[in-house]
């Protein structure tokens, strides 16, 4: 009977073999694809299972933590001013993932990450509670509240950057939400995500990063851009021979103007009182292609990483001519972010460097101690400092003299450069347009703020009476405002 | 001169006994899981676990008292088997115990009461039965006796669940019944009298199944008669299978018997016709039973189930719960999260009974889950080793029968939680809650300990031959 035993011992040993191997299959090949499945809560539950860390603008956290003594997950998140701070926050909830900053900095957040290793080993060792560390924004409060209190009611979004650095100042977006709202996972947070999912003005689209707006005739400093760039213009106060009406190119419809004294208007005279016809026929003659590659240098057709994604702004690289000349005045395809915009007039701020963007100054351990900091980071130089500050002068003219007078702050020492933008869009241009502004303020020692201002449909307000000039320009005003306040 | 020397042909030299091996390894046995028990305090509250003396104590009794028994009444016994139950079982307190610190656990059922405090309780009782069968038991053979009284009794434990009012349904698998309060699976101690059985039925009739058979296309075909008692068994698996929607006890016990079939007869022929009528069997019940097929499904692809079962319905359930026990060892990675810091009570229903490995798996890893299979399939290299030493063929086939129905329910309860097969309501002995399983075992363990001391005992001394003196090599 001991040649049968000793097969089954065999077969015995490799029922046990079939195991082992199973289980190495289950948990060393798959435990990456098992571990981050969806289905997967245990992400959840370790997010929230310690104090969870802070986003910190201006020294003072605008997140926190409670203890909510639940079995699944243990603390919930906060938020200080929730509706204001969401597009830079994003939000942390038990039941619907994370996004934006809660979402990428989550390592840091939790306390996860293998950079605060050696801290988490000391707690181990010092019996203290593991918590996460925080993320230090560059964002100002101050603008952030003038910009956010600016747009009020209205639906649109504002984004104000350093120039000298690049560091993100404000970012707001109406209408907005309290990330607090669904930060649980009880039947009332689901209540409060399914209202926000179905309503219907959007609030939980970051209008600031993710949205794209036709530019409408802030567009047209980046065309004058292009045109100093590539030799197009070297007087900006000499006549341009541009005829009235312009016909556009491949096409027989003539170029309407709503402005009076386009006819052969300089580049100054036509960017103060927004004149279409010039700017399509610079367009065109700077060319389709040359016209991209200083709108891609100014970043569009690219995602910004601030570190949250941006969209890319459009500037469409297969139109023919006359599609080229109407994108050159903003319309067509051209679409960008507010953030684009910002990006655009920071660069004529900065004297023609473009800064990168960013929003978070410092990751920080929960001992204080800086993980990683962010040093300012040059991106590209779309025009020269020459060109720089002939756009300059036009835009200060524009505030001075011409559509941005809103903007005008009267600070001594203090110049404020502006372009206003009202994009037609929809069919037939049926929809309200939308108001756009970008401005700048500069002093002796450079700009400290670019801002772009975008309010999309403006509730209680005549069709007459939209312009980027009387909506969007006292936002930009405030916020500046704000800004140079807090520096003095 | 002396009778026994080192020149004799035939000595009765004194055999080592290895009983203070056991005794060296059982410390180890009972140090493991009290260590494990303040690592699940200190992880879960941060203090020393205020039970751990108590625990430690009962532990460390159970294990003296088996040990001093074996030492008496059985002191040839492998020294291997003892220590290991010893391990797996307060290894299983330990993981009872940190499922019943869950506060998921606690909150998800509101009579909730702890289950480790029964289960040291049970283990007792366990122990208890061990020390019982070395004492009753003196001789492994006296069970020859009892061949067709098991069976009887092996067939009403089988099949009293089905008893109106006695057996219990809980959620789908009818195989425990309910006695003053106390619910007991029958099945679990129908596999040591089975194996009782089948060894006696077989011991008598191995020659004619082996010889007395027909050759057909290059296998040995039994006689009709012969085949009586393998398809009476396919039979009543099926049965089993059926009415108490229980495909682990059924595949046990076919298995078991194919292969006490096999030892016995040398026929391979016996082995593809237990496969084939497994597979049969299989087939046709996978199909039209609705409980096994949702099984089968959350088998092939538990994540794709559940999105197609229709919500609250047994399928979706199944699948779920597949889900959570394959993330669960997923998260436990190499090293696992450690004691206590899991998250495997998100299993919830039976994570401290059916999917107990899955526990194992989450906190302690691959690593872990790597050693309490080796740790199992040590046992069941005992239990063959024994098989092989018994002199005897009723206590050879005893020990494999033991053995093999040892393996396939390890193979059947980790094949299911891990997905290597479909899942069966089987627990994994020692380790998962419940008072029937952990009896059994020990008692199994009990028959395991006097075969292997009756096959290691040394023979007697051969009585002094007048002769011996006239053979003598001279020396000087």
């Amino acid at each position: 009977m001991n040649k049968p035993l000793r097969r089954v011992a065999i077969f015995c040993g490799l029922l046990v073999l079939a195991l082992l191997i199973r289980d190495n299959w289950l948990q060393y090949v798959r435990a990456d694809e098992l571990n981050a499945h969806p289905k997967n809560r245990r992400v959840t539950i370790e997010r929230y299972a310690n104090v969870r860390g802070n986003i910190i603008v201006d020294g003072k956290p605008i997140t926190g933590s409670v203890d909510s003594k639940d079995p699944y997950y243990r603390f919930k998140r906060t938020y200080v001013d929730g509706p204001m701070w969401a597009p830079v926050t994003g939000y942390a909830s038990q039941a619907y993932d994370a996004n934006q900053i809660e979402k990428i900095e989550d390592g840091i957040l939790t306390g996860n990450d293998d950079r605060l290793f050696f801290d988490r080993t000391l707690s181990m060792f010092t019996g203290e509670e593991k918590k996460g560390g925080d993320v230090v924004t560059t964002l100002s409060g101050a603008a952030q509240k003038a910009a956010f209190e600016g747009l009020g009611s209205n639906t649109g979004a504002v984004v104000a950057i350093e120039p000298k650095t690049g560091k993100i100042l404000a970012l707001a977006s109406t209408p907005s939400y309290d990330p607090s709202s669904f930060a649980g996972y009880s039947a009332k947070d689901e209540k409060a995500w399914i209202a926000l999912e179905n309503d219907k003005n959007k609030p939980k689209l970051n209008r600031a990063l993710r949205e794209i707006y036709p530019p409408g005739s802030v567009f047209k400093v980046v065309t004058a851009a292009a045109a100093l760039e590539h030799g197009k213009i070297t007087d900006i106060d000499a006549p341009t021979d541009t005829p009235e009406p312009y016909n556009i190119p491949l096409s027989r419809v003539p170029m309407k103007n709503h402005a009076s004294g386009c006819k052969n208007a300089s580049l100054n005279e036509a960017l103060r009182v927004s004149c279409n016809s010039v700017f399509a026929k610079l367009g065109d003659e700077v060319g389709r292609d040359a016209m991209i590659e200083t709108a891609e240098k100014f970043g569009f057709n690219a995602e910004q990483f601030t570190p949250v994604r941006s969209a890319a702004s459009v500037y469409d690289k297969k139109m023919d001519r006359g599609g080229n000349a109407l994108s050159s005045i903003g319309q067509f395809n051209t679409a960008t972010t507010p953030l684009q915009m910002a990006m655009v007039t920071a660069a004529i701020a900065n004297d023609g460097k473009l800064m990168q963007p960013y929003m978070v100054e410092e990751l920080r351990a929960p001992n204080l101690d800086v993980i990683k900091r962010n040093e300012p980071e040059e991106m590209s130089r779309p025009l020269s400092q020459q060109n720089a500050q002939l756009i300059q002068t036009m835009m200060e003219n524009v505030v001075e003299n011409g559509t941005g007078g809103n903007a005008d702050l009267d600070m001594d020492g203090v110049k404020i450069g502006g372009k206003t933008g009202t994009a037609q869009h929809g069919e037939k241009n049926a929809k309200r347009p939308y108001a756009w502004f970008i401005s700048y303020a500069k002093t002796a020692e450079g700009s400290p703020v670019a801002v772009a201002v975008i309010v999309e449909d403006s509730a209680g307000t005549d069709r007459e009476d939209i312009s980027g000039g009387g909506l969007a320009a006292p936002i930009a005003k405030a916020v500046m405002k704000a800004v140079l306040k807090s520096r003095s | 001169m002396s009778v026994v020397t080192n020149t004799t042909t035939i000595g009765a030299i004194e055999a080592p006994s290895r009983r203070n091996t056991e005794l060296a390894l059982l410390a180890f046995a009972v140090a493991i899981p009290v260590f494990a028990y303040l690592n699940v305090g200190l992880a879960i509250d941060g203090e020393v676990p205020a039970g751990m003396l108590g625990y430690g104590l009962g532990l460390g009794l159970l294990a003296s008292v088996a040990h001093l028994v074996v030492r008496k009444f059985a002191p040839y016994a492998d020294p291997l088997l003892l220590p290991l139950a010893t391990l797996l079982n307060g290894m299983g307190l330990v993981l009872i115990w940190r499922l019943d610190q869950s506060p998921r656990i606690i909150n998800r059922y509101k009579t909730f009461s702890p289950d480790a405090p029964s289960q040291m309780l049970y283990s007792a009782i366990a122990v208890a039965m061990f020390v019982g069968v070395l004492l009753l038991l003196k001789d492994h053979r006296v069970l020859q006796r009892y061949t067709y009284i098991s069976m009887v009794a092996a067939l009403v434990l089988l099949l009293l669940p089905l008893v109106p009012g006695l057996g219990a349904d809980v959620l789908g698998a009818k195989i425990w019944i309910s006695v003053a309060g106390f619910s007991i699976q029958p099945g679990e101690f129908a596999k040591i009298i089975l194996a009782v059985f089948f060894s006696g039925y077989l011991m008598v009739k191995r020659d004619a199944l082996a010889l007395a058979s027909r050759r057909f296309m290059g296998l040995y075909l039994p006689r009709g008669r012969d085949l009586g008692p393998i398809l009476t068994i396919w039979a009543v698996s099926l049965l089993i299978l059926v009415f108490e929607n229980d495909l682990g006890t059924s595949l046990l016990f076919f298995g078991m018997f194919v292969i006490m079939l096999y030892v016995a007869t040398e026929r391979t022929s016996w082995v593809v016709m237990g496969l084939l009528m497994s597979t049969a069997g299989a087939v046709v019940v996978g199909s039209t039973a609705t409980h096994v097929k949702s099984r089968v499904a959350a088998w092939l692809d538990p994540f794709e189930c559940l999105k197609t079962a229709p919500e609250g319905s047994n399928m979706a359930a199944a699948c779920d719960q597949m889900t959570q026990v394959l993330m669960s060892f997923g998260s436990g990675g190499i090293l696992g999260t450690g004691l206590g810091q899991g998250n495997s009570d998100l299993i919830g229903f039976a994570a401290n009974s059916d999917f107990i490995f899955a526990t194992v798996g989450e906190e302690l890893g691959l690593a872990g889950v790597m050693v309490f299979l080796l740790l199992y399939g040590l046992i069941i290299e005992r239990g063959v080793r024994t098989a092989l030493a018994a002199r005897d063929p009723f206590g050879k086939l005893l020990a494999m029968g033991l053995s093999g129905a040892f393996a396939l329910q390890v193979f059947v309860v980790a094949g299911g939680v891990m997905g290597l097969i479909p899942l069966t309501g089987m627990t994994m002995p020692f380790l998962a809650y419940g008072g029937s399983s952990v009896i059994a075992n020990w008692a199994l363990i009990g028959i395991l300990i006097r075969i292997s001391d009756t096959a290691r005992r040394p023979a007697p001394a051969p009585a002094p031959s007048p002769d011996a003196e006239m053979t003598q090599v001279v020396r000087p």
